[in-house]
């Protein structure tokens, strides 16, 4: 016999089940959404004089992401972000915002110039991914990551870090390695696209929803897994509904993020940093030691 | 035991409906005894494939025997999304660890290479396709935590499909934790030699495993960012055969070497001498100060107090 109480709580469990699957996805939808704001909406409304910073004196200039040397509330700044394109042609010269070696080539290359002069740094993270082809794989796509995550870890500036669409995987995170990192209401940041997690864990990308809804790659997700310090808010309806208040809110948790990193000794900061990412992760310990010697 | 003759057959076609010898070389289709392919550091004898090592036969492979000591043996992954795919990302867990009898996808310790003190991190391709979690995180920085406190270098060796996507974003920050644990390294001025066995793809040769103060590769190693399954399907490219392979990468600037397994340990055995003062010779009596973690609530605080106080050498 099924109790009816029992009944009613096993449909509620499933229809919240329902919405919060229904929540992620939308917000998976928002961060891609093709009038989202870019890194350039956002610098044009945040920084008043910006320089951009192109080439990476060794290959090419990826567009796909860009480097500015920026005044930013009356300071100079180092401003890095992805860029994806507006439209078609746009799109296409920026590889709809997924660099090749040679953008984190110079991304490291604005780094550099940062720590030289003492310049903080902001990073803007909205890529789908590093660019998964055989020329980028030729040129060492994977050593560059790891050499500009290196270069993040290693800056003795204050850096920030906000994801405003896409973080996806290395590619987003080698320019998200900061002393604060933040994430836009709206925006996912995933080790795997949730359509490259269903085609290899579900062998169907068309699973990609239910891989979404597994692996959770939203703010509040990563805020409750502490890889973020803080949330910014958009506007109703995403920041593409009015962009103009979508950097009011985006500037005024800069402006205090960047604050806050400011506070850190500049001495003790590449420690400090290694130390914040240092904690990230969740394991457990199990009560016999298992002393492997040989 | 004495050692076992390396014995070949030569196996033609796929007789046998298809089934085959669980050691059977992919290249060249001879097959093996276990022991004898153990006994031949799994080195196909026809036509040299390298097959894939376990952690702990590696390690043996490599260290002097009987100084290898294990840390942070007592870390197992937790389950923080309650992942669920087709299986339960728990089930995956205990489905691995019995499989292979390792707590994660690597093994770190420290041990004496040629009578050379280091710490050592060693991943296994079998515990989950060697994906990178928190726990391995953990004990990757276990290992340099080890070499920055008693001022030795640290050597990994990888295999590896990536970052674990059931612990989906903090697998993603295992790359900045471990390139964390790189810097201290190179902060102290110590030697990190980063060893590629095939495969080392994703998340890891995308942090640490490129990082290496020297880089090598064990032949036929496919070593990218992206899998050539991966490329094609993205981009429509063609994917040439030798594609990511560590004689490609070799030739490509990647690496500094490519080095036949049985010729691995003397290498390291160099390396770790031109590391070290001219004067200095190995001495074989250091004696390891610090074991494995103990079972505790919050076993890396008590690592690292114990570190803080650590005796520095050099």
């Amino acid at each position: 016999m099924v109790r009816v109480s029992d009944e009613v709580r096993r449909l509620r469990k499933r229809f919240e089940a329902r919405a919060e699957e229904s929540h992620i996805w939308d917000a998976v939808q928002l961060a891609r959404n093709p009038d989202r704001p870019y890194t350039l909406d956002y610098a044009e409304r945040l920084f008043t004089d910006a320089f951009e910073l192109r080439g990476d004196r060794a290959f090419s200039d990826d567009e796909a992401l860009i480097t500015l040397l920026a005044r930013y509330h009356g300071q100079t700044v180092v401003a890095i972000g992805h860029q994806k394109g507006r439209d078609l042609s746009e799109r296409t010269r920026r590889m709809f915002g997924m660099p090749h070696p040679e953008g984190y080539r110079k991304a490291i290359r604005a780094v550099e110039l940062a720590e030289r002069f003492g310049y903080p740094i902001i990073t803007f993270v909205d890529t789908p991914g590093a660019y998964p082809g055989v020329n980028a794989e030729e040129r060492g796509q994977a050593g560059m990551i790891a050499r500009s995550i290196l270069a993040f870890c290693q800056a003795s500036v204050p850096i920030v870090s906000t994801v405003i669409g896409e973080g996806g995987s290395g590619g987003a995170l080698a320019i998200a390695v900061g002393d604060r990192v933040l994430m836009q209401q709206n925006s996912i940041y995933s080790v795997i696209s949730p359509e490259g997690c269903a085609a290899i864990l579900w062998k169907d990308s068309g699973q990609a929803r239910k891989a979404a809804y597994a692996f959770r790659p939203t703010a509040n997700a990563c805020l409750d897994l502490g890889v973020i310090d803080r949330i910014v808010e958009e506007p109703k309806g995403g920041a593409h509904e009015d962009v103009d208040a979508a950097a009011k809110f985006l500037d005024d948790a800069i402006r205090q993020a960047l604050a806050q990193a400011e506070m850190i000794p500049a001495a003790e900061r590449r420690r400090a940093r290694r130390a914040k990412f240092r904690q990230m992760g969740v394991w457990g310990v199990v009560d016999e030691p298992t002393n492997q010697d040989f | 035991m004495t050692p076992v003759e390396v014995n070949v057959e030569r196996q033609g076609g796929e007789e046998g409906g298809g089934r085959r010898h669980p050691n059977t070389c992919p290249e060249c289709r001879s097959h093996y005894r276990d022991d004898e392919l153990r006994h031949a550091q799994r080195v196909c004898a026809q036509c040299g494939h390298h097959f894939v090592v376990g952690a702990m036969e590696r390690i043996e492979q490599l260290v002097d025997p009987g100084t290898f000591v294990e840390i942070g043996s007592d870390l197992r992954a937790a389950d923080p999304l309650a992942f669920v795919d087709l299986k339960p990302y728990t089930d995956r867990l205990m489905d691995a660890e019995l499989q292979t009898g390792l707590g994660d996808s690597l093994v770190a310790g420290h041990g004496r290479i040629v009578g050379r003190e280091t710490a050592l991190a060693v991943m296994d391709f079998s515990f989950m396709g060697g994906s990178m979690g928190s726990v391995m995180g953990e004990r990757f920085c276990l290992a340099a935590d080890y070499a920055v406190a008693y001022g030795i270098p640290l050597i990994s060796v990888t295999g590896s499909g990536g970052a674990r996507m059931q612990e989906n974003i903090l697998a993603l920050m295992q790359m900045a934790k471990t390139v964390g644990a790189v810097d201290s390294l190179r902060e102290e001025g110590l030697p990190y030699i980063s060893v590629l066995a095939h495969p080392t793809t994703g998340g890891v040769i995308a942090s640490f495993a490129s990082l290496g103060d020297i880089v090598i590769a064990e032949p036929g190693a496919l070593l990218s960012f992206a899998g050539p399954r991966v490329v094609e399907q993205t981009t429509g490219e063609k994917v040439a055969a030798d594609f990511g392979r560590a004689e490609s990468n070799l030739r490509l600037g990647q690496l500094d070497a490519v080095v036949p397994r049985r010729e691995l340990r003397g290498e390291l055995a160099k390396l770790l001498m031109l590391f070290s003062p001219a004067e200095d010779e190995p001495t074989g009596d250091h004696e390891p100060l610090m074991t494995i973690v103990e079972g505790d609530a919050n076993p890396i605080d008590k690592v690292l107090g114990r570190l803080g106080l650590g005796r520095r050498r050099g």
